[in-house]
């Protein structure tokens, strides 16, 4: 019954072969991944600003504003120092400057925790968006990880004065920072992804991760000497905590900024290097492509 | 459903297949949502529980089964209404035509990106209206270039810097017909092929309807097409020729505007 008013129209014409007929495409079509990925591209623009709009009304609320980007890090340094360098002061063993130590491992992994943590929701938090505006979804999950890369850049900031302020010298090394924290994007930017598409489907996943992320954040290395895992942890064990990737980038960023940690890496700089450029490779296209399979569905809700 | 109501084509099948081109063409489509019932009844932990235990299939989620099989051909140059009463899926339709929601069965046809314009459309409301105006333009995919040249004509139409400089006001200090008037100002910025207009010209004042009615008529004569949702006989008259009327998810008739009118006043 439905097709009777198309058929007395176009008596010879199913609405598919007319379509084609007149280049018609059917809405909502997944582009082939190449395509798809020029899109993204083109939509760089609205990225950014988006990014930036995101972060201006995050703070937009509070009386110190802006200040905020630089307060919760030192505000976050503040209390680590007044847990392990006052309170349980020292008796870290191998690590000289544990202050510096830990706050490089608290900034590095607070990147990634926190783009996984919202990229969770971030097909979800942006119903409204989605259903209204056409642009590659992917947009969204990038967005995420770059507010959480413009808080990065802050905490490093802060870092390197607690660095310096506690005896390190300033190193050439240092410049090593870029290519380390622009792995890491990449593969928060995969991860973030994965999950987004995930959180997308099942709701319940926002509940479970901060679980998820706490286990991560003890996995990692963050809280503690690195060695530890060795000296507690039967070999394959340590192994394939030594390949993860947040402790990966987390002992680079202290490769690039502690000279008094040189000695203490968990692997040395090449393998270090290899496995981050491994993870970001995998995590980085794995997600994308991940995320790309899903487009059609997101609208839905 | 009477078949003869819907055969009613608004022009001379004759001369349809030759000259007219189509811009949206809706082959049987079906939208279902798939509804997380929340905290409705039987919703409770030891319910829950009791489900995974007796592995049953969650009955907290409802489909709620929005349009039954709906089929159109609309062309080049075209105006149409669509009415119906509340919940007849009219809205669904819209999202469905413009790609933002997946048909669960069937398929929609388009010719270019039809873009929709909601009352609803999600802009960031703790920034200022410039500043959503940018946003809303890069969205639709303008370069920033564009966006700077075309932002204070998109100001300038909406009007809402009549009364003082509120375009450098956060979004959420805006009047409902504020907001309106800017998301259709937005929207309306950029040439579409297919714009979709969901209840947005209802908010705002006689002066700026008059405005947005000339501007879909500028639409229009660019050959694109416009879908125009709305409870308004009266505007539906104005601005469109056909019309079509939707009643629990199933197009009940679909023909001139005064026949659909008709019918749907005296229903």
């Amino acid at each position: 019954m439905a097709n009777t008013a198309v058929a007395n129209l176009h008596p010879r014409l199913t609405p598919a072969e007319l379509a084609q007929r007149h280049g018609l495409k059917v809405a909502n079509d997944r582009p082939p991944l190449r395509e798809y990925t020029r899109q993204v591209w083109a939509y760089r623009h609205f990225i950014t600003a988006y990014s930036r709009a995101k972060i201006t009304s995050s703070l937009s609320n509070t009386r110190l504003g802006q200040l905020w980007q630089v307060l919760t890090p030192i505000t976050n340094a503040a209390v680590y120092y007044l847990i392990f360098g006052v309170i349980l002061s020292q008796g870290r063993g191998s690590i000289d400057n544990f202050i510096a130590y830990l706050c490089t491992g608290v900034f590095v992994f607070i990147f990634t925790q926190t783009a996984v943590a919202n990229g969770t929701s971030a097909i979800n938090a942006n119903l409204g968006l989605i259903r209204a505006l056409h642009f590659p979804r992917a947009a969204l999950p990038i967005t995420v990880t770059l507010v959480q890369l413009q808080q990065l850049l802050m905490s490093m900031v802060v870092l390197a004065a607690i660095v310096l302020f506690t005896g390190e010298p300033i190193t050439l090394r240092w410049l090593l920072l870029a290519p380390i924290l622009f792995l890491q994007t990449i593969f928060n930017i995969g991860l973030t992804m994965v999950m987004a598409r995930f959180g997308s489907k099942v709701a319940d996943l926002k509940q479970i991760m901060p679980f998820v992320l706490r286990t991560w954040l003890y996995a990692s290395g963050v809280l503690y000497p690195v060695s530890l895992l060795r000296d507690h942890l039967p070999d394959w064990a340590a192994t394939l905590m030594e390949a993860n990737p947040a402790l990966i980038y987390i002992e680079l960023a202290r490769y690039a900024l502690l000279d008094s940690n040189r000695e203490n890496l968990v692997a040395t700089p090449m393998q270090l290097w290899g496995t981050a450029l491994a993870w970001t490779l995998v995590v980085g296209i794995g997600g994308f492509v991940y995320f790309w399979r899903g487009e059609k569905e997101y609208g839905r809700g | 459903m009477d078949v003869a109501e819907q055969t009613q084509a608004p022009t001379d099948p004759s001369t349809v297949d030759s000259q007219r081109v189509p811009t949206v063409i809706a082959d049987d489509v079906h939208v279902i949502y798939r509804i997380h019932k929340g905290a409705a009844a039987n919703t409770g932990a030891t319910a829950a529980l009791k489900r995974i235990v007796s592995r049953t299939s969650t009955p907290n989620i409802r489909e709620v089964h929005a349009i039954k099989g709906v089929s159109f051909t609309a062309y080049q140059g075209e105006a149409i209404g669509l009415i119906g009463s509340n919940g007849s899926g009219k809205s669904s339709l819209l999202r469905t035509i413009a790609g933002l929601l997946p048909p669960a069965r069937g398929a929609v046809y388009t010719l270019g990106q039809p873009s929709l314009l909601g009352v609803n459309a999600a802009l960031l409301n703790d920034l200022s209206g410039e500043r959503n105006v940018a946003l809303g333009c890069l969205a639709m995919g303008m370069s920033p270039d564009q966006v700077k040249r075309i932002t204070p004509e998109i100001i300038e139409f909406s009007g809402i810097n009549e009364r003082g400089d509120f375009a450098s006001l956060p979004m959420r200090t805006y009047s409902s017909g504020m907001g309106a008037r800017l998301r259709f100002a937005i929207a309306a910025a950029k040439e579409h092929d297919v714009l979709l207009i969901d209840e947005a010209l209802a908010t705002g004042d006689r002066k700026f309807r008059i405005r947005s009615e000339q501007r879909v008529r500028e639409l229009r004569a660019n050959a694109g097409t416009v879908f125009l949702v709305s409870h308004s006989l009266g505007s539906i008259k104005d601005t469109c020729e056909r019309t079509i009327w939707l009643e629990g998810g199933v197009l009940k008739m679909d023909g001139p505007t005064d026949e659909v009118c008709r019918a749907y006043e005296g229903r």
